[in-house]
């Protein structure tokens, strides 16, 4: 009988959860926010055996307490009826840790189903797991899986189907007996009225049991609807605001204090009692992490090791990447051509063949071109990520960037910046203090993105022939002595001067990356690139060609005699000081609002020149330009408000989607402008002083 | 003494945390509470702005010397 069952996956980050949640349903996701909140919510379908299934990705938590928004959302979720079944992904061969989440889990009251993961990293360690007994203290099904070799992912769909509905298939078996004094979870030692043992896996000490019948009472008699009156009691003993607030009781002899760390630690005594009995060969000694982590978090070595890595990732997405480039731009040349053509033969109005060759295609298609360069960025990155290494960037990078007022983990945006600004401004959802991510947003768009790249080849070609390389990269560095620059201004003048947590970070073990998924990360990545880029780059395209098409007298061709020109001329006084004083370098800036990589065909066409990026092309532009008085000096000033200025549409859209203001855009928008002219202002007057 | 003083390659077990409430919360969830072993298996930079990896219930964790400035620790007298 086909109906839609419902599964929650819940468990701690780096356990596989998302991998085995990806095996589960393929590329076949749909993305969004959990109401009301900025935290990722996925979703998917699935169909097994002929029965509809709809896959919740849960965010990865180490606990279910109300401190954060992630575990709020997930204990709402699995509380109300949404969700049939959960299915908690355990790492096996960090079970110690892992077990927590699960005990929670089941207090939920809810089925629950315990998926083992990584049962083949158990298994090549020698480790072994009694997935009998397992099942047996905990109450729950038990299934061994491994995400990355597809195993027992049938088993555990199937068993989770089974478990709708809770059938206690799964009795629980406890015999605590011999263990250490002190354990509370002895039976021969039990004074509560109640034998909880074959109830409940997890079952606190005497105290704590008559404390929760004693809430649990109350808690019935003033709130008859509410059900698992057991899981809200303990809530209470625990002090959590959430449930202090919102099922207030008045027993002061009762919740005379938190018994929170009591609660804690019976747990985790209890997960010791269950790893001792169903854990062999506990010999975790990881050698390959371990001499890894030799080298890669060395003291001294660390920090080198880390830039030859990032050193490697450049040299990859800029050679490699610009060698596709150049296919990409000649395919569109191509198609550009192709459908000029075709338009004209259709005989369609010159105006309307202006706007969807000279704006939209050249616009778009300016976009596109750029995507080889963004692929293996992206593939980089989502390698490093899933091998476990981005973790220990954080740690090697803490230091210096707590001296810039920022934590490690902010590093990792602004690397993404070298790409693309725009998923760097999403990555910094990854630094929990609110203050840290809008600094970070602030200053990533310092980093030089791969946009802008064409405008220092260009400019340094022309002007400096003999060091243009020297020339192009020297911008690199200036967008990072900027950003760090920046960042130390801003930690002095901070009114709270709160020096942040400090670093807390898990080192996951390193493991081979899996295909799957980087590939479903990089997807996702260029999906969304292209997307909220190309929405936003197709209107801004539409509306700099009317702009540069229209002016005073209507349609034109004549270029000097269009709204934009006379918006040009209008900003010249503004940009004169900082040696940018022409006309039609202000409209092509102007233009590189929509995107940085228009910049470039806008010089060409207010300059008039065709094939701008030949050397025929450069010599005449450069002549041009020479001609009105543009020289070296003008050319470095020109790159350096390129690096700084007002980051293009798409990443302005996303700073706004990020912080949810409009004035937070705006502030950044401004905030650059402003450095941007500062910086070109000094660039310039010291490379007069040379050339 | 404390966590930041732990040399390499000892353990020790944990008495306290004198730490803000919501930082405390999400070592207890990890599973760094009174009582529980810690490990230190290496340290780098200064110790106001240096940083150390330790194990908890075996995994590993990176965390900043002012953390384990706040956690206090007594030694054990097995090294690993």
């Amino acid at each position: 009988m086909p109906h839609e069952i419902s599964i929650g996956f819940a468990g701690n980050p780096n356990c596989g959860k998302t991998t085995l949640f990806n095996a589960y349903t393929g590329a076949n996701l749909k993305v969004a926010n959990w109401p009301g909140v900025t935290v990722e919510k996925k979703e998917g379908r699935f169909q097994f055996h002929n029965s509809d299934y709809r896959l919740v990705d849960l965010p990865g938590a180490y606990s279910l307490t109300c401190y954060t928004m992630e575990e709020q959302v997930t204990r709402q979720y699995i509380l109300s009826d949404e969700v049939d079944v959960i299915i908690d992904v355990a790492d096996a061969s960090a079970l110690q840790r892992n077990l927590y989440l699960t005990l929670q889990l089941i207090e939920l009251g809810k089925p629950v189903i315990l998926a083992l993961n990584m049962m083949d990293i158990v298994e090549k360690r020698g480790m072994e797991i009694d997935t009998h007994r397992l099942p047996e203290m905990l109450g729950i099904p038990v299934i061994p899986v491994s995400a990355r070799r597809k195993t027992g992912l049938d088993i555990l769909m199937h068993a989770a189907a089974h478990h709708v509905g809770c059938p206690s298939d799964t009795p629980l078996i406890h015999h605590h007996g011999s263990e250490e004094a002190g354990s509370f979870t002895q039976s021969t030692r039990s004074r509560h009225r109640h034998q909880h043992h074959s109830e409940f896996a997890m079952v606190y000490s005497d105290l704590i049991e008559d404390k929760i019948d004693q809430l649990m009472d109350e808690l019935q008699g003033r709130y008859p609807d509410l059900g698992n009156y057991r899981w809200y009691a303990i809530k209470l003993l625990e002090g959590d605001e959430e449930i202090l607030e919102k099922y207030p009781v008045n027993r002061p002899d009762v919740l005379d204090r938190s018994y929170e760390p009591d609660i804690i630690n019976q747990k985790y005594d209890f997960i010791d009692e269950i790893i001792q009995e169903v854990m062999v060969n506990k010999e975790e000694k990881s050698a390959v992490t371990d001499k890894a982590d030799a080298l890669l978090t060395h003291s001294i070595l660390g920090l080198p090791v880390f830039l030859l890595i990032m050193a490697l990732v450049f040299f990859l997405t800029f050679t490699v990447g610009d060698w596709l480039k150049e296919y990409f731009q000649m395919g569109l040349d191509l198609f550009s051509g192709g459908v000029l053509r075709w338009l004209e033969a259709l005989g369609v109005a010159p105006m309307l063949t202006s706007l969807i060759v000279d704006g939209i295609i050249t616009g778009v298609g300016g976009i596109l071109t750029f995507l080889p360069n963004i692929i293996i960025l992206f593939l980089a990155l989502a390698f490093l990520e899933d091998s476990g290494y981005m973790a220990r960037v954080a740690y090697v990078m803490d230091g210096i960037m707590g001296r810039l007022g920022l934590s490690g983990r902010a590093f990792i945006p602004m690397i993404l910046g070298f790409g693309c600004s725009v998923p760097a401004i999403m990555a910094s959802r990854a630094l929990e203090n609110k203050r840290d991510r809008y600094k970070t947003m602030l200053i990533t768009p310092f980093m030089s993105c791969s946009a802008r790249l064409p405008i220092y080849v260009l400019f340094s070609q022309m002007f400096f022939p003999d060091h243009a390389m020297l020339a192009a990269y020297s911008m690199y560095l200036l967008g990072v002595l900027v950003a760090v620059a920046a960042a130390f201004v801003m930690r002095l003048f901070d009114p709270e001067k709160k020096e942040g947590s400090g670093l807390l970070i898990e080192l996951p073990e390193y493991k081979a990356p899996s295909a799957h998924t980087i590939f479903i990360y990089v997807w996702e990545k260029v999906k969304d690139y292209l997307t909220r880029a190309g929405t936003v780059i197709f209107v801004a395209s539409i509306i700099m060609w009317a702009l540069l098409n229209f002016g005073p007298s209507g349609y034109s061709t004549d270029m000097s005699n269009t709204f934009g020109s006379l918006l040009g001329r209008w900003l010249v006084p503004f940009f004169a000081p900082v040696g940018l004083g022409y006309w039609q370098i202000v409209v092509a800036l102007i233009a590189g609002v929509s995107a940085k990589e228009v910049v470039v065909s806008s010089c060409a066409v207010l300059f008039s020149v065709n094939n701008v990026n030949s050397a025929a092309g450069m010599a005449s532009l450069s002549a041009i330009l020479g001609g009105m008085g543009f020289g070296p000096a003008n050319a470095l000033a020109l790159m350096s408000f390129s690096l700084l200025y007002i980051p293009c549409a798409a990443t302005l859209a996303t700073i706004r989607k990020e912080t949810g203001s409009w004035r937070w855009m705006i502030f950044a928008a401004v905030f650059q402008v402003a450095v941007a002219w500062a910086v070109s202002f000094v660039v310039y007057r010291l490379a007069l002083l040379v050339w | 003494m404390k966590l930041i003083d732990c040399a390499p390659g000892r353990r020790c077990q944990v008495d306290s945390l004198d730490l803000p409430l919501e930082l405390s919360r999400r070592l207890e969830a990890l599973g760094l509470i009174a009582g529980s072993t810690v490990a230190v298996l290496r340290k780098k930079g200064s110790r106001r702005l240096g940083a150390m990896i330790i194990t908890v219930r075996g995994t590993r964790f990176a965390v900043s010397m002012k953390i384990a400035a706040n956690i206090t620790v007594r030694g054990e007298e097995n090294a690993s």
